[in-house]
């Protein structure tokens, strides 16, 4: 009989299906042969001209049906996918699911090409009046929808049929972590059995590379697009704007159990910590990040020597993987030089508020495929960050834990770490 | 019975066209008959309740963090810096540090200087995406983007108030103030946290904050009416306002062990999502009022109705079927403010709690008085356009 609590009597949260989008292709399949084999899904960008731009290449979703619709529709479509995945390998009813949703999605505005049409179509006023006069007389809700924080979840809940007020957050970077946070509490609060936990993005708009541009966050190695997102790298130059999507399954231990569910993993722990230094920068000393990690470890009941891998947030900026491996040696101290860190975003850039539920997402298949996808593009190591990277080519590892790092804007720091096994 | 893990409220930040702070708004709203403060010119031909005048210095003291930010965020963290002062959490850094927080936000204020300029020359040109790159990438300011990001009213609060134990922003109109105070008591109930900020702002003084409900002709039209009296009124029956709402829940046993007032107890938190368009909506709003578990007798409800037609009209037809609620719209003094109004309906029926008096009607023609004490009170907020929310608050 398995221990069905952990070490602190909460119900333990098992994952029982796990889905996958990104610029690699659809479906964990795909997204696990490209990423084990180290390619890379950047790209230049077709989505819109990239005339003026300094960056001109992205890890866009550019094979979906919404993919050249607009942020809110692509978002939705690629929350949709993943879950889906999920919800089906879970064997769960895929219109009645039966729990909470949480969904990391980016925070929604008025895309530019509705504005031009809204504005083109009269020619008294102008400015937001005119824009105001077209509002009112239109006759479908559809660009209402596209503007409402709340309407991609009510969407995901009616195809769903996940239960009660969907859940729709924001913490920049680190939002598919959240998500995936907030289900595992409710479930060890007991307020439910399961929780379908999304963290989705296809916010990649022009307004988008030029806001992230302005703040000097954005690679401008275009040149050669796959080379760009050089994680730890000494020539690295920023993140590479990317969408995708990630959706994970949750359900108390116990439950998946008792249904005969293949457990495909466990969550173990969940940690985080604000940062009050800077809108975008972190705290010199790093303390908060490092908070947070020790916070995900104790939350896991693990010692930092039980960590047998790191999924990092690895975003290929100066700044973040500095402040990183700064938090990661803190914690680990000298054994960090010789456990493998690796990031995803070598090969996928930045999902920004999907980068923490794809993550987990490829956390857990690292876990159980014994496989740990590499950090691409390793050519120049900076001397000043020793860490084993798992240069250019996967390894084979036994990996049973994972802590798996997600920092954004606004001084958000969430880890979570993962199991394979329950105990 | 009380419970050392119950949920109650020790700080209350508010600030809406009435002024700001607790006692100012119970000085106003208990004053009967009292007028709403109107804007009806700037927008027309809608009409605003606008932003008190606000020394931001009083709560921001960095002029170089009031820059970073612009006033939907410095109204939030305002708010936020009100309720943690009102909880006596204001600098204290062992309280601040470990303080948890969940913000219900929108967005922030796009520049709409450039964007009429981008629009105005989309008139003669053909290559508009050309266009949006040539003006966007000269002259929008590079922090404008952190003063729209969502998270960043949450961010701005940690960097100026140094709550740092956690930050999540829920995102979605009514509904995320909704989930942000039922998760926030969820977590206190369950031992997950002792002590959280919850709030939200709204500033409505911008046209895209006007667009976000215009686009579905959301917004009331014409000479302002009470929220309760818009229904065959020109346009979609909301009068939106600017203001915010921030609230200290504890547990009650880290509240009163530092010897702190509270103001209520918070009781049940309830929420739901009806699908309205297979007209779930009234089913939906009695099946939520029958979780809330009502006290028997009469009973004192603020609700925050938006004044949408739909909305409002089911609303008003769930309360008034049940004749022990005496109903308070304070849409009609303070117009909506999305997601700072489920917090704000919470924090007025704390002080109505607190203060063992019931507030006077704020429209006598669709609403009764209340006499006696109110030793419980309902809060709602019926989403304009999704998600539904109530809770009960309770004496200490």
């Amino acid at each position: 009989m398995a221990n069905l609590n952990d070490h602190m009597g909460r119900p333990i949260v098992a994952v029982t299906g796990i889905g996958v989008v990104t610029s690699l292709g659809v479906g964990k399949a795909d997204n696990w042969a490209a990423l084990t084999s180290g390619k890379s899904g950047i790209h230049p960008i077709t989505r819109f001209p990239v005339d003026h731009l300094n960056t001109r290449i992205s890890g866009t979703v550019d094979f979906l049906a919404s993919s050249s619709k607009g942020a809110s529709p692509l978002t939705y479509e690629l929350a949709e996918t993943a879950a889906h995945e999920a919800v089906a390998e879970a064997g769960l009813n895929s219109s009645d699911f039966g729990g909470p949703l949480f969904l990391a999605s980016p925070p929604v505005e008025l895309d530019w090409h509705e504005r031009f049409s809204l504005y083109n179509s009269d020619k008294q006023d102008a400015g937001a009046e005119r824009l105001l006069r077209v509002a009112r007389g239109l006759k479908e809700t559809d660009i209402f929808e596209t503007t409402q924080f709340g309407s991609i979840a009510d969407r995901l809940a009616d195809r769903f049929g996940t239960r009660g007020l969907p859940i729709t957050l924001s913490t920049a970077c680190a939002s598919g972590a959240t998500a995936i946070q907030l289900g595992v509490e409710a479930i060890r609060r007991g307020e439910c059995h399961r929780a379908l936990s999304i963290g989705a993005d296809g916010s990649a708009t022009a307004e988008a590379l030029i806001r992230f541009s302005l703040l000097s966050a954005l690679s401008t190695h275009n040149d050669i697009p796959e080379k760009a997102s050089k994680p730890f790298s000494k020539d690295r130059d920023g993140f590479v704007l990317a969408e995708g999507s990630g959706a994970l399954v949750l359900e108390s231990l116990e439950a998946a159990l008792a249904r005969g569910a293949t457990v495909l993993g466990i969550l173990r722990g969940c940690g985080e910590k604000a940062d009050d230094f800077h809108r975008t920068r972190s705290k010199p000393d790093g303390s908060p990040a490092i908070a947070a990690v020790r916070a995900a470890l104790a939350d896991a009941g693990l010692s930092k020597d039980e960590i047998d891998y790191v999924n990092a947030h690895g975003t290929s900026t100066p700044e973040n993987d500095k402040m990183e491996h700064l938090s990661l040696s803190t914690v680990f101290g000298e054994r960090i030089g010789s456990m493998p860190v690796s990031s995803n975003k070598s090969m996928i850039g930045h999902t920004l508020s999907a980068a923490g539920a794809v993550e987990a997402a490829f956390s857990l298949m690292t876990m159980r495929e014994s496989v740990i996808p590499p950090t691409i593009n390793y050519d120049n190591p900076d001397p000043a960050i020793v860490l084993d990277v798992v240069p250019n080519k996967k390894r084979n590892a036994e990996v049973r834990t994972v802590l798996s790092n997600s920092f954004g804007f606004g001084g958000q720091n969430t880890c979570l770490v993962m199991a394979r096994e329950p105990v | 019975m009380s419970s050392p893990r119950d949920v109650v409220i020790t700080g209350i930040g508010l600030v809406s066209s009435l002024g700001e702070g607790p006692d100012a708004h119970w000085q106003k709203l208990a004053q009967p008959g009292l007028q709403p403060v109107l804007e009806a010119a700037r927008f027309a031909p809608y009409t605003v309740h606008p932003l008190p005048e606000i020394d931001w210095n009083l709560q921001i003291a960095k002029r170089g963090d009031q820059r970073q930010m612009e006033t939907w965020q410095r109204l939030g963290t305002y708010a936020a810096g009100l309720a943690l002062d009102d909880a006596g959490i204001k600098g204290n850094d062992e309280l601040c540090t470990t303080m948890d927080m969940v913000v219900a936000a929108g967005g922030g204020e796009r520049d709409e200087a450039v964007d009429a300029a981008i629009l105005a020359a989309s008139e003669s040109r053909n290559d508009r995406d050309v266009l949006l790159n040539e003006k966007l990438t000269t002259e929008l300011r590079p922090t404008l983007f952190l003063a729209q990001l969502s998270n960043l009213l949450a961010g701005n609060i940690s960097i100026v108030h140094k709550v740092t134990g956690s930050s999540r922003t829920f995102m979605g109109e009514e509904g995320a103030g909704v989930a942000a105070v039922e998760t926030a008591a969820a977590r206190i109930r369950s031992g997950q946290s002792t002590h959280i900020l919850v709030g939200g702002a709204f500033q409505t003084e911008h046209s895209d904050m006007l667009l976000g409900y215009e686009l579905a002709g959301y917004l009331h039209r014409g000479p302002w009416k009470p929220v309760w009296q818009r229904q065959g009124a020109e346009g979609g029956g909301v009068v939106s306002g600017s203001g915010g709402a921030f609230l200290v829940l504890e547990q009650r046993e880290h509240a009163t062990s530092r010897g702190r007032k509270i103001y209520a107890e918070l009781g049940p938190v309830v929420s739901g999502r009806a699908r309205r368009r297979r007209g779930e909506l009234d089913a939906e709003i009695a099946a939520l009022l029958g979780k809330a578990a009502l006290p028997n007798g009469k009973l004192l409800a603020l609700s925050g109705a938006s004044g949408a037609h739909a909305a409002t009209t089911a609303e008003k037809a769930a309360l008034d079927a049940n004749p022990a609620i005496a109903s308070r719209g304070f849409s009609t003094l303070t117009g909506h403010m999305k997601e700072a109004q489920f917090p704000f309906a919470v924090a007025l029926a704390a002080l109505a709690v607190d203060r063992k008096a019931a507030y006077p009607v704020f429209d006598a023609a669709a609403e009764k008085p209340f006499e006696g004490v109110p030793a419980t009170v309902l809060a709602t907020a019926i989403g304009y356009h999704q998600f539904e929310g109530m809770a009960l608050v309770n004496a200490a």
